[in-house]
């Protein structure tokens, strides 16, 4: 059973396309023609490669959101952005310390933050931009870390901020620095690799490589399974 | 929203829900008797798509000659090349390097990074972005044997087990005994995995391992580490040059038969360059987008198998592509969301799979073959829903994970699930999900040996792309591992080779002169050509108006 549906009036890039409704952007680029080699990636919104901007009928706004997960409304008109040109300060993790100095270094730009929250508006991942900003301004990288974890790194942030702000940049660098200096290390993992060092393993993961098919399946079936 | 039509069948769901709520709470996960091992094997064999007479044929040409293999990978191995080579000019190199890696995922990236600090010059290309890839969209997590409980020695055994038998020994050991030290240089470079305030793993089970040694990094446990490896890549823009938006379409290998660089291709310029190269590591990921046997897939959009044509035709071996990896739980509605991944667990927390009738009619949490299978049992047998755009699927009955274990529960536990069906007005928490098996991993590939090396001298594989790690069966975690562990290794020696000394002949596409003739042998249409390089989703009616351009995505 294939339902006949409603088509609806789209306009890519300002030129008219009849697109069937409830077609998400990318869909629709799709159903007019277009084969896409930009602004697309994973489709299923992990991968923040399909920023595109948008405008609805009846409506001043410019909206921004991800064209894999935006449903097209009859008389869109919309543009997909194909690469945001932003800055990448390079860096050494190792020379850095997880503090704000790092941050005036590297990303001056963020003391520039003039508390708009437009940033947070145009983010399709519902992050509270601005307060993640705001958190490296105060040198709270935990904070900053936390904030910016669902970051996609879609630019669309970025391409709005007034103060000329990369944040996902700048949020990266946080959860990098959270990762390596500020969360502890795991005791038993410190433990295990010593073990893999010294060969604790290496006799009996060498006997179960020569094992016969059959006693190598005697095992396994017959190993202890302890899970939560 | 839910058409009318389909909340017929959901207040047939609704009604037998008290009933199911009562199973539950009586006999736990235990509401529907499991397959006893005759059972199985008949489900299998009538319903799997494996199992189907069709799903394989006999590959008529290349190194594998002779083997019964997925048909649509048949397809694109008996394929002519996009271009012929005598128009290529290989005296006329347009980059050289030590070490050429195609493909960013995970498995590219880590390559990138770990030859570059054996101070080799890389150059990367990617048909995306640097990190647009399966990579960046695992969930569930990443395994590694580092708990008290727990050692190298029983993740050996998970992993082999899991892939009955058939995985390749050397490969499993160097998988599980690299794997702490894996997530120990992750975590130096800044990946933030989920921990106890003490700095103890925070790990779960999965399918198939006997210990708790799932890590993640909350629901973003692929792009907690992708993203992670990319930001190391663009710091080392002397050692690492990355090119994006260009496809490999050949190897080129030198008159001594090693492997020496690549055919790439702009794909917005439309311009080719030769790129000459010491080494190569393949990275280029898995097969989704071939749709086999029209499935919808989890993948990305590059996921059109390159790799393995391109590696094959220089006579590299395939391993294990008799098996596809399905996922049971696809999204079929809304058509917006078709293929995307559900986790298991949403069953794991009591949803129960439910047909168009509203009966419950298989043990929630059989293996991911059987379940799958048994859910398209169900739709062969009309007791499927069919949606608005043609697709079959069977209900997963949501709101009762909400009437099992309280409200709030679904919000707390599958917080990206309820976003993703909120953002198309269904709240899962009041309605089922419809769903049915997705195409979700290729578990074979091209051969590797414990260095990461082909039988090519000079060409690497790492990653999805190739075969042995995982048998015919990979299980949950291992290979985001495999992606580490194995790009690492595929990086570390390929600049290991470089520092020894390569000696390149002079470079040549006669491999593909010569895998043209046997495909001229075999009798195929011309028109069928591979690399695939990007799926084509354009309507055919659309498709019969546009009369005279050329497009990516030839095969027929
Ligand atoms: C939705 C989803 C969920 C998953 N969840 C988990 C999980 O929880 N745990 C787990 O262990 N595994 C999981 N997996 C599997 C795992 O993520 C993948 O197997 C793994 O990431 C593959 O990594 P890779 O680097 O080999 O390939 P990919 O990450 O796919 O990267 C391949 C790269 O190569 C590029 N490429 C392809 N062809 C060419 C070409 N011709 N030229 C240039 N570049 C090219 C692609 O564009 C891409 O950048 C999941 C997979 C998916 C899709
Ligand atoms: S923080 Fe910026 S780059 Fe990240 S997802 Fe939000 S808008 Fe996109
Ligand atoms: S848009 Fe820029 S200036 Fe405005 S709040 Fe965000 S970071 Fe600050």
């Amino acid at each position: 059973m294939s339902i006949q549906r409603e088509m609806i009036n789209i306009y890519i890039g300002g030129e008219l396309f009849q697109v069937p409704e409830g077609h998400t952007i990318m869909m629709a680029f799709e159903y007019s023609g277009f084969q896409l080699k930009r602004g697309v990636g994973c489709r299923e919104g992990y991968c923040g490669a399909c920023a595109t901007v948008y405008r609805e009928k009846g409506d001043y706004k410019l909206k921004g959101g991800l064209a894999c997960q935006t449903v097209v409304t009859d008389g869109m008109t919309i543009a997909m952005i194909p690469f945001v040109p932003a800055e990448k300060p390079v860096y050494d993790l190792n020379e850095l310390t997880p503090d704000v100095g790092t941050f005036t270094q590297l990303f001056p730009s963020v003391f520039r933050c003039v508390s708009c929250n437009t940033c947070t508006k145009a983010c399709p991942q519902d992050i509270q931009v601005m307060d993640y900003v705001q958190a490296l301004i105060r040198g709270d990288i935990a904070k900053a870390a936390d904030l910016s974890f669902d970051c996609i790194r879609c630019g669309l942030c970025a391409l709005r901020c007034p103060a000329e702000i990369v944040q996902y940049n700048a949020g990266i660098l946080a959860r990098r620095l959270y990762g390596k200096y500020l969360s502890k290390n795991s005791p038993e993992l410190e433990i295990r690799l010593k073990e893999i060092e010294e060969g604790k393993y290496d006799k009996e993961i060498d006997e179960l490589k020569k094992m016969p098919g059959d006693k190598l399946s005697e095992k396994y079936y017959s190993r202890e399974i302890n899970i939560s | 929203m839910y058409p009318e039509y389909m909340m017929e069948s959901i207040k047939k769901v609704e009604q037998t829900r008290p009933k199911r709520l009562e199973l539950a709470k009586k006999f736990g996960k235990k509401v529907f008797p499991g397959m006893s091992e005759q059972e199985r094997e008949d489900i299998l064999n009538n319903y799997h798509p494996d199992y189907k007479d069709d799903a394989l044929r006999e590959l008529r040409i290349g190194p594998n000659k002779g083997d019964k293999i997925i048909n649509e990978v048949v397809d694109i191995m008996e394929s002519y090349p996009r271009d012929y080579p005598e128009i290529f000019d290989l005296n006329k190199v347009d980059f050289e390097t030590d070490v050429l890696i195609i493909g960013a995922g995970s498995a590219g990236l880590s390559a990138a990074i770990e030859a570059s600090n054996a101070d080799a010059d890389v150059l990367l290309i990617t048909k995306l972005r640097l990190g647009d890839s399966n990579s960046m969209m695992a969930q569930g997590g990443i395994q590694a044997a580092d708990q008290s409980d727990d050692t190298p020695v029983l993740h050996y055994l998970d992993v082999i087990g899991g892939g009955h038998f058939d995985n390749k020994p050397e490969l499993v050991e160097a998988l599980v005994m690299d794997a702490p030290p894996s997530i120990k240089w992750l975590e130096d470079l800044g990946v933030m995995f989920d921990k106890n305030p003490d700095g103890s793993m925070m790990v779960k089970s999965g399918g198939g391992t006997c210990r708790n040694r799932m890590h993640s990094t909350r629901d973003y446990t692929g792009a907690g580490i992708c993203r992670v490896l990319r930001d190391e890549v663009y710091n080392h823009p002397d050692k690492i040059k990355y090119i994006e938006y260009t496809a490999a379409t050949e190897l080129i290998l030198d008159d001594k038969g090693q492997c020496a660089g690549a055919i790439i291709y702009h794909l917005e310029s439309k311009q080719y360059s030769i790129v000459k190269a010491k080494t190569v590591i393949i990275a280029t990921g898995g097969f989704g987008r071939l749709h086999i046997r029209n499935f919808e897939t989890t993948n990305h959009y590059g996921a059109t198998a390159d790799g393995l044509v391109i590696g094959y035709r220089a006579g590299a071996n395939l391993l294990y592509m008799d098996s596809v990896q399905y996922h049971p739980t696809g999204a079929v509605f809304p058509e917006q969301i078709v293929g995307f991944l559900c986790t298991e667990k949403i069953r794991g927390l009591g949803a129960q799979p439910v047909n168009s009738e509203g009966e419950l009619f298989v043990y929630p949490l059989e293996p991911r073959d059987i379940e799958a299978s048994a859910f398209i049992r169900e739709c062969e047998n009309d007791l499927g829903v069919t949606t608005p755009s043609g697709l079959k699927g069977i209900w997963l009955d949501t709101p009762l994970i909400e009437e099992l274990s309280g409200e709030g529960t679904i919000e707390k536990n599958l917080p990206a699930m309820l976003r993703q069906y909120h953002r198309f007005d269904i709240d899962i928490r009041e309605y089922p999900m419809l769903v049915y098996p997705t195409l979700h991993y290729q578990n074979g590939g091209l051969e590797i040996n414990a260095a990461s090396e082909t039988s090519i001298s000079g060409l690497f594989v790492a990653g999805e792309s190739s075969g042995g790690v995982h048998g015919r069966n990979r299980l949950m975690g291992n290979s985001q591992l495999d992606i580490i562990v194995f790009g690492r290794r595929a990086g570390k020696n390929a600049a290991a080779k470089v520092k020894k000394g390569v000696q390149l002949g002079k470079l040549s596409l006669e491999h593909v002169e010569k895998y043209i003739k046997e495909v001229d042998s075999i009798g195929v249409d011309k028109k069928r050509i591979a690399p695939i390089v990007l799926p084509d989703y354009i309507p055919d009616h659309v498709k019969a108006k546009q009369l005279s351009s050329e497009f990516q995505g030839t095969l027929f």
